[in-house]
């Protein structure tokens, strides 16, 4: 049976290039490189370069980089790190409706130890409008935190637009790029930005690596208290596999995001036409142009996600829902209700994100499994029964 | 995948009695009103039993594995019987659903119980009528 993963915004599959250099710090060279020998001398070089290959892949200064082990860490970071920093100037903070949930609980936990949150909306794309940034600024704001694409359902949000504003009001801005960082080109200067975060894992890195770019001069404070490690910042030995790997996925993605980008986007789109093409009643969710080159998210009424994955994975197709069933805490995904979407059609959710290894031949594949898996659960739901009943009707 | 157990793959795969019954002599439906599930069974009754039972899902695949036991169960069984089936029997015959979603997509038992509720009161209806 033919396998197909789209489900490249859960993780990528690692590069060989990557593992190749991560592999000499898994096999001889074990030191630790904070001492003072060859042992030390040989892992601090690696460490070093690799953040002089992430600082490259966003435009930003070497020594502005921290590692941290995941874009969930990243976050947890910037947004803790970032409001207890300037908590003297005030106490808070705005983030969007749709930021991950390792913005927004990060946020969480700051309001329950006294911080104030604002939460931003966004319209039925799933953009935020700078102007309600602007309009939820206070005299206290210190952080604004706005993600610079959405991971789940693709839309890209206006940042340059929403960095002059936080500017204006000298509000440090921080944007979780752990989608675009590697996928799409990111400038942290052109982004007029003060923190960003990213991940390893969805740019062809390893999992467990990520980093934090904190622009010079903006303070935060660590959440991991220690030793003196990636400035003070970050306490902790390093983990020097990853960081090689993530240093190597940055490099190679900046060498070939135009590339990548121009194998991406004829899938995604091929997706994102000939879906609703051969299903009836299927949504677009997410902005129909300004949206992620490896991101096709739909809603398919009148059937639920997981059923759908299911019924995919014995066809050999990985791909990702937000629906309620498929979540652990089963509640529906946030960030689609937040479009105004219905719980039932939330239900519906199904993301597929083509990478690098997928071809013309893996998305005809998912466009001729797909439409039975649909039907057959349709003939199942009395949803589906409901609606042909009254359409006929109606007809009448 | 969800952690499911064989029994439930199977009666997800290959779902036992889907489909609705022309003219039932009682139909229950059960509604997740959080996620949005839904489910509804159609039955015909005959001589006290379930001669016919189908039923049609909108949910997980836990969702429609439930549904389909519970016709399995019930098909051919006297009302009473029927009445018995309890969320937890319908679990155990499934070999076990994951604890987090017992709850939301066991609702079969119920929405079964319904239709025969259904039955019931449109017989007292029938028996008033003819009266």
């Amino acid at each position: 049976m033919r396998k197909v993963y789209l489900d490249n915004a859960a993780t990528t599959p690692l590069l060989p290039e990557v593992r190749q250099a991560m592999l000499p710090f898994l096999d001889g060279s074990f030191g630790n490189p904070s001492s003072l020998h060859d042992w030390g001398d040989a892992v601090r070089d690696a460490i070093e370069t690799a953040r002089s290959q992430v600082a490259e892949l966003i435009g930003g200064g070497a020594e502005e980089i921290i590692f941290t082990a995941s874009g969930t860490e990243s976050n947890n970071f910037a947004v803790k790190g970032l409001a207890l920093a300037q908590q003297k100037k005030g106490k808070h903070i705005v983030i969007s409706a749709i930021e991950h949930f390792s913005v927004m609980h990060s946020a969480r936990t700051l309001e329950k130890a006294g911080f104030e949150l604002s939460l931003v909306p966004v319209d039925k794309f799933g953009v935020v409008d700078p102007e309600d940034v602007r309009k939820s600024l206070r005299s206290d704001t210190i952080l604004v935190s706005i993600m610079h694409a959405n991971g789940e359902v693709g839309t890209i949000e206006p940042i340059v637009e929403t960095g002059r504003i936080t500017r204006e009001h000298n509000v440090v801005f921080h944007t979780d790029a752990v989608a675009t960082a590697g996928t799409i080109p990111v400038d942290v200067n052109e982004l007029g930005i003060d923190a960003l975060s990213l991940a390893g894992n969805q740019f062809y890195g390893p999992k467990g690596s990520g980093a934090l770019w904190v622009r010079k001069g903006i303070r935060i404070m660590p959440l991991l208290d220690g030793g003196i490690q990636e400035g003070g910042r970050r306490a902790g030995t390093e983990d020097i596999p990853a960081i090689a790997g993530l240093g190597k996925a940055a490099e190679l993605a900046k060498a070939s995001i135009s590339a990548r980008t121009e194998r991406l986007v004829p899938l995604r789109d091929r997706l994102l036409n000939e879906l609703p093409a051969r299903i009836d009643h299927v949504v677009v969710t997410g902005h129909p142009r300004n949206r992620l080159p490896g991101n096709a998210s739909f809603c398919i009424e009148f059937i639920e996600g997981e059923a759908m994955l299911m019924l995919l994975n014995s066809q050999g197709v990985a791909v990702s829902s937000g629906s309620a069933c498929t979540s652990k805490a089963l509640k529906a995904s946030h960030v689609i209700l937040a479009m105004g979407i219905s719980h039932e059609l939330a239900q519906g959710s199904m993301l597929l994100t083509p990478g690098i290894d997928n071809n013309t031949e893996d998305i005809d594949y998912v466009l001729e499994v797909l439409p039975p898996i649909v039907d057959r659960l349709r003939q199942m739901s009395p949803l589906y029964a409901k609606f042909s009943k009254d359409n006929k009707e109606g007809g009448r | 995948m969800p952690v499911y157990s064989e029994k439930v793959m199977d009666h997800f795969m290959n779902p036992r009695n889907v489909g609705e019954i022309e003219d039932p002599d009682g139909i229950g439906e059960v509604g997740n009103p959080v996620c949005g599930d839904m489910m509804a069974f159609y039955i015909k009754v005959k001589d006290n039993r379930l001669e016919d039972v189908k039923f049609k899902t909108f949910g997980c695949g836990a969702a429609i594995a439930v549904s389909s036991m519970v016709s399995e169960m019930a098909m051919g069984k006297t009302l009473d019987e029927v009445m018995k089936i309890t969320p937890k029997s319908v679990a155990d015959k499934l070999e076990g659903l994951p604890k987090n979603k017992f709850h939301c997509s066991n609702l079969g038992a119920q929405a079964l119980h319904k239709a025969i509720e259904n039955y019931r009161s449109k017989k007292k209806e029938e028996i008033k009528s003819d009266d």
